[in-house]
C-alpha cells in the first residue's frame, strides 16, 4: 500500500464550524470505507472535542482550532483536535461524566464520556494557559467494500 | 434547521429538524421553551424524525426540557430516535428519565 494519507484543517472557534469540522473528518475517513456506524461514531466524537475547544478552550474569545486526521495504520484513524486556549487544570476531573463548567449553556458534561465510548482511545494533553490537544483513535473493521466485492485484488 | 410545534390541549410535540450540536441546540431550546413555559404541557414530545445527527448537546437539550417539565409535573417523551441518536441517549442515562417512543408515521406516509 502507498504512503499513509493525512489532512490538516484550521478554523476560527465559531460554533457554526462544529458542523464543518465533523464533516471534513467524515469526508476524509470515507475514503477508507468505514461502516455507517463507525463514521457516525467518529463524527460524534469529533463534534464533542471541537465543541469543547470552542466552549471551554476559547471561552468568551475567538481563537483557532486545528484538526489533523491521519491514517496511522491501514485500518486505524487518528484525529487530533488542538486549541491554544485556557487549558485544563485537572484533566481527570474534566473527564468525569456529568462534570461541566458550563451548566448555564446546558452542557451535559458528557463530552469526554461520548468520546471514550465512541472511540477506541482518547488521550488528552493540556496545560493551563497554553491549550489542549485531544487525540482520538478509531479502529475500523476491515471489510471488503461492496464496490470491490467479487473483483480480484 | 428548526422546530415545528404541534399543540393539543395537554400535549406539545416539538418536531426538531436539522443536526443538533452546540450551535443548533440553543435556537431549538429557545423555540421550545417560549411556548412550553406558557402552555405547561402534561406531555412534551420531542420528535427526532428529521434529526440526522446529535451529539451530547442534544442530551443537554433533553435534560433541560426535562427539568423544566418537572416544574409543572409534566413528562418528556423522546420520539423516533434513529439508531445513532439512541446510542447517545442510552449512554447518557436520560433514557431512565424520559419515555422513548416510535410512531408509525413513516410507514403511513409511504405505504
Amino acid at each position: 500500500m502507498k504512503g499513509k494519507n493525512e489532512m490538516t484543517a484550521s478554523f476560527p472557534s465559531l460554533s457554526q464550524n462544529e458542523a464543518l469540522a465533523r464533516s471534513v473528518v467524515a469526508v476524509f475517513v470515507s475514503q477508507l470505507n468505514p461502516t455507517v456506524s463507525e463514521l457516525s461514531d467518529l463524527r460524534t466524537a469529533v463534534s464533542e472535542a471541537v465543541t469543547n475547544a470552542i466552549v471551554h478552550g476559547y471561552r468568551g474569545t475567538v481563537g483557532t482550532v486545528y484538526i489533523t486526521v491521519r491514517q496511522v495504520e491501514e485500518h486505524v484513524i487518528q484525529v487530533k483536535i488542538r486549541d491554544k486556549g485556557v487549558g485544563i487544570a485537572d484533566i481527570e476531573k474534566a473527564m468525569e461524566p456529568l462534570y461541566t463548567t458550563a451548566p448555564e449553556e446546558e452542557r451535559a458534561g458528557l463530552g469526554f464520556a461520548v468520546m471514550q465510548s465512541f472511540c477506541d482511545e482518547v488521550k488528552v494533553r493540556s496545560r493551563p494557559g497554553s491549550g489542549t490537544t485531544v487525540t482520538l483513535i478509531k479502529k475500523l473493521q476491515p471489510h471488503v467494500p461492496a464496490s470491490q466485492a467479487g473483483k480480484g485484488a | 434547521m428548526g422546530v415545528r410545534l404541534l399543540l393539543t390541549e395537554s400535549s406539545m410535540t416539538a418536531r426538531l429538524s436539522g443536526e443538533i450540536d452546540h450551535h443548533g441546540a440553543r435556537e431549538m431550546r429557545e423555540e421550545i421553551d417560549r411556548t412550553a413555559e406558557k402552555m405547561r404541557p402534561k406531555t412534551l414530545r420531542l420528535d427526532f424524525t428529521s434529526v440526522p445527527f446529535m451529539d451530547s448537546s442534544g442530551i443537554g437539550l433533553i435534560l433541560g426540557r426535562y427539568k423544566k417539565a418537572q416544574l409543572w409535573h409534566g413528562e418528556v417523551v423522546l420520539q423516533n430516535l434513529s439508531e445513532p441518536l439512541e446510542k447517545v441517549v442510552r449512554l447518557s442515562g436520560v433514557a431512565g428519565l424520559c419515555r422513548i417512543e416510535k410512531t408509525q408515521e413513516e410507514e403511513e406516509e409511504n405505504p
